[in-house]
Order: structure tokens, then sequence, then C-alpha cells
């Protein structure tokens, strides 16, 4: 018998498998194709203060090894999720779930993550400073390590419950973030978001995406991604979790080799709705074909 | 509800300029409605490739496309006997309770095939659907025949007039709009608007919109519309007359 299971910031996960913001919704229509609570967790839509309906369309572009989207947090807002969809994924989904906000300032954030923390659905508050496709906000608190270290900090001073702070890849070190973040308090680091790209129509001769830009993931970001983990997980103390292109139970491993305690799965969910119940059930034949007894005990093992 | 399975390639023909006929074998239990489609995972391309049913029997399905882009190019190369994995079952479909007795079907180009699956439902609820299907050019044109094979009054306008009325569809509405009970459509955007404005009856619009999944988890087709926002993928591609904002 392999153990498969992690803990995260005090919180028993029965598997690192979570799939990522964004990918997911807020869980309960995924309830009716596979019984989601064989999850690790899940972390929900990005949440912000007031309902969005997100970028003009086409928000979509394919690449080889991925996909752009320019989504720009398209949400029905905090009092919808804590009135609406929380109660809807109560009645499918029995472990604490991962709330995933995100914010146009300060304020913001803070008015976000205390109304959430209250909500006992919730385990674990996820601070997204890294969404590239909104303006004057998101990435831009993601890209500082001044303005990181203060949304940060501002949230500690009104949550009770454990924080991670999403990073962007795009910046010149993501180690200097992801420190900024754990001195001002956050209790584990959540990397990478998309990278920002582009492409263009050779129809059109004009960018595919209406917002021109957006964030490019899927298994082509994937070797990107695992050098991140890997120089965040020694950069801090904190616990990490890792995503960017995992498909398979094989990268849920090499992810934790790196130094993530949890792994989330975005786009591969999206062109495979049972992606993470196949990842989770094929982790116990990975972990023996590799002799691996814990998982806990991979977290930093390539260091 | 969706469902994902591995379909066989029984056919894969041309039966227009660029446009080709699949024929796939496998489970079609989730295939309920005319109007839904099917989500196919080709080799070297990320995102499935959303093509609405055109016909579906006890064990298979078919399905029309365009060779547009690299995707739909790369399925003209599909082999009889090549297996796709497929997600079924996709898409709200048209709701056939609010037809009346002699529905209109209007269809633009690859918005003729998921009105053949209408028109064949219509029939079997005892209904007497009319169609006008609309297409640039005669060597565009399908399945025109295969309308009147079951027996559906059918009128075609071509673009350039090689075949049929010269015009768009709506110019064929305008010789048969004392006739019909309610609408259906699906076609290129500019059209569904054009059959808004010259219908005077209720009606469904079949829309369509880049997609990242095609099951409502990624949010890239999202739209407003009247009654708040929709997935033009889970929450249409159908949606009635009355909610639509152009």
């Amino acid at each position: 018998m392999v153990d498969a299971s992690v803990s995260l910031c005090g919180l028993t996960l029965d598997n690192p498998v979570i799939p990522a913001s964004g990918v997911f919704g807020f869980g309960y229509e995924f309830s009716e194709l596979y019984d989601i609570n064989i999850l690790g967790s899940f972390s929900f839509k990005g949440t912000t203060r007031e309902p969005r309906f997100g970028n003009p369309a086409p928000r979509i572009a394919e690449c080889t090894g991925g996909m752009i989207n320019s989504v720009g947090l398209q949400n029905p807002g905090i009092e919808a999720v804590i009135n609406d969809e929380l109660p809807k994924l109560k009645k499918c989904f029995k472990k604490p779930v991962i709330a995933n906000i995100s914010g146009f300032s300060i304020e913001d954030y803070v008015y976000c993550c205390e109304k959430i923390d209250r909500e006992d659905q919730v385990g674990i508050i996820e601070v997204n400073i890294s969404c590239p496709n909104v303006h004057n906000g998101g990435m831009s608190f993601g890209t500082s390590a001044k303005a990181a270290a203060e949304v940060i900090s501002a949230i500690k001073k009104v949550v009770t419950k454990p924080v991670f702070a999403k990073l962007t890849p795009n910046v010149t070190d993501i180690t200097e973030i992801a420190r900024a973040c754990e001195s001002a308090g956050a209790d584990g680091i959540s990397l990478i978001n998309t990278l920002l790209g582009m492409r263009i129509d050779l129809k059109t001769k004009k960018p595919v995406i209406h917002n021109k830009m957006g964030g490019f993931s899927g298994p082509a970001v994937f070797p990107v991604a695992l050098r991140m983990v890997y120089q965040v997980y020694e950069a801090v103390k904190v616990p990490i979790m890792g995503m960017g292109g995992v498909m398979t139970s094989n990268d849920v491993l090499e992810m934790m080799l790196a130094g993530a305690s949890a792994v989330q799965v975005g786009a591969a969910n999206l062109i495979d709705p049972f992606a993470c119940k196949k990842i989770i059930e094929g982790l116990p034949a990975a972990m023996e074909k590799y002799g691996i007894k814990s998982l806990k005990e991979l977290i930093g093992g390539a260091h | 509800m969706l469902k994902q399975g591995l379909f066989t390639v029984l056919e894969n023909k041309k039966i227009a300029d660029n446009i080709f006929k699949m024929t796939l074998g496998g489970d079609v239990s989730a295939i309920t409605v005319p109007g839904g489609f099917v989500n196919i995972k080709l080799d070297g391309f990320f995102l499935r490739r959303p093509i609405s049913v055109c016909s579906v029997f006890s064990d298979g399905f078919t399905i029309i496309y365009k060779a547009v882009g690299g995707g739909t190019e790369a399925m003209t190369k599909s082999e009889v006997g090549q297996v796709l994995d497929v997600l079924t079952g996709l898409g709200n479909g048209f709701d056939t309770s609010k037809s009346g007795v002699s529905p209109l079907l209007i269809g633009g180009g690859v918005g003729v095939p998921p009105m053949y699956f209408l028109a064949e439902r219509l029939i079997s609820e005892g209904k007497k659907p009319i169609a006008v299907l609309g297409f640039n050019t005669k060597s565009e044109a399908f399945y025109i025949d295969e309308f009147k094979k079951l027996g559906v009054e059918t009128f075609v306008t071509t673009a350039d007039g090689s075949l049929g009325l010269k015009g768009f569809v709506t110019d064929a509405l305008k010789n048969i709009e004392k006739t019909y009970t309610y609408f259906y459509t699906c076609g290129p955007k500019p059209m569904l608007k054009a059959v808004y404005d010259s219908t005077y009856t209720s009606g469904q619009f079949s829309f369509e919109e880049r997609m990242g999944c095609g099951f409502g988890a990624c949010m890239g087709c999202t739209c407003k519309t009247k009654y708040g926002n929709k997935r033009i993928c889970k929450d249409g591609p159908v949606l009635i007359k009355e909610e639509i904002i152009w």
C-alpha cells in the first residue's frame, strides 16, 4: 500500500491533486461526472468583490502544447459566491475548498478575504496576485515584491485561515516575490499562473484574442513551472502548491520532487473533464513503479 | 449528460467543396438532442474540435464539417478504422416542444447539419418542418436531397445564384412567411441576425464561438443575454430569440 496523502498548513489531503482555479467553476457541475470527493481539494473560480463578465470574445486561442485564455475573471461576485455557489457545492463536496480571491485594490482583497474566511467550507484562501488578463489589478500586485507584500500583509490582518499567494511567472525573479510574500505572512505559495502570450490569425492578420494577449497554459509550460517551483522551494520555508502544465500522475510526482506539497491541475481539465480522476487513480501505480511509498516523503526530493 | 468515448471512423469523405462527412461508430447514448455537439480530440492539437451532430443511429453518428483551419484540415485525413477520443452529449440543443405543426428550419453552410438532425426529430414527432438552406455557391451545397428524402419541403438559396434562389436565406423567407409556426436556425452570425430581423414568430438560434473546453468549465465562450451571462457551450449553443443581445 502506498500513501498518497499530504498535509498542507494543518489540513490533511487524501492526495495532492487539486483542480486549479478557473477550470472547475464552483465544482458542483463536475460532480455530475464523477464523485469530486476523490479530489485532494479544489480551487474555485477566481472571485472578486463585484460580479464580472470578463473580457470580450474571442477569449481562447490554441497553441502547440497548450492554449491561451483571456477570460478576465468572469465570476458572479463574492456575495453570490457565498450565497449561491458555496451552498450548491456543499451538497456534493464534503472537503475543505480553496477560495481563490482576486482584486483591483488592497481594499478589494481585504474585503473579499475577510468575508470568505468566515465560510466553514473554506480551508485555504488562495490570493491571486497574478491574473494577466485584467488591467490595474491582479498581476500588477504580483510583479512587485513591495506590492505583493502589502496585499498579503493586509489580508493576514483580517483572516484566520491559511493564505497562499498565487504568483505570476511573468517576472524577472520569482523567488524575490515569493520571499516577500513569506515575509508578509503568507502561509504558502501557489505557482505558476499563466505565462503572457499571444497568437495572430493569418487570415485576418490580427491577434486571435480580442484582448490581444492572454495567459498561456498547458503541457508546454510544465518545464517552466517545474523550474520555478524548484527555485521557490529553495527560497522559502512555507509549503508550495505547484501548477503549470500538469497532465499526468508522473507530472505530479515531478512537481513534488521539485518541492510542491500539493499539485494543481489546470488546462488538462479542459481537454478531458475526467483528467483529475485519471491522475488520482493513476497515482498508486506511478508511485509503485518508482518505488515511492509515501508522497509526503517525496516533497523536495530533487534538491 | 456528457460522455467520453472512443469512436471508430466508419466514413470520412468529401461531399462538397471543403465540406466533409464523417461517420463515427461507438456509444451514442449521450446524443439525445438535435442542436447538440460533440468535441473531438485530434493528434497534435491541444484543444478538441467542437462539431454539431448531423444525425444519429443506433451505434454511431454523422457529422458534416468544413475544413477551415489546421485542426479540421487534419480531420479530413482521418482514415476509416482510426479511433478518436470524443466527448458526446454537449450543448443544450433545440427544444422541439415549442415548434408548432410546421416549423421553419433555416440553415446556412455548416449550420445545415444540425437542421437535418432536427428535421428528423420533428418528423418523428409528427410535425411538418419546412427547410431553407443557404450556401455561398452550388459547389459548396450539400444535403439538399437528403432533406427532400425526409419529405421536407426544401428551399435553397445561393449567394451567387448558381443553385436555387439567388441571394440569402432571408430572400427565401419572403416567399414563405405565412406558412410557419416557429423557427430554428443555425449559421454564420450575420445570417442569424438577418433571420432575427426577418421573422415574425419566436424561434431558437444556434450560435458558434471559439471554445476552450466545450463543457462549461473554462468560461471561454460566455456571451451576454437578456437572461444573464451564458456559456455558448453549455447554456447554449441554442438561445431563444427573446434573450439574444446582438
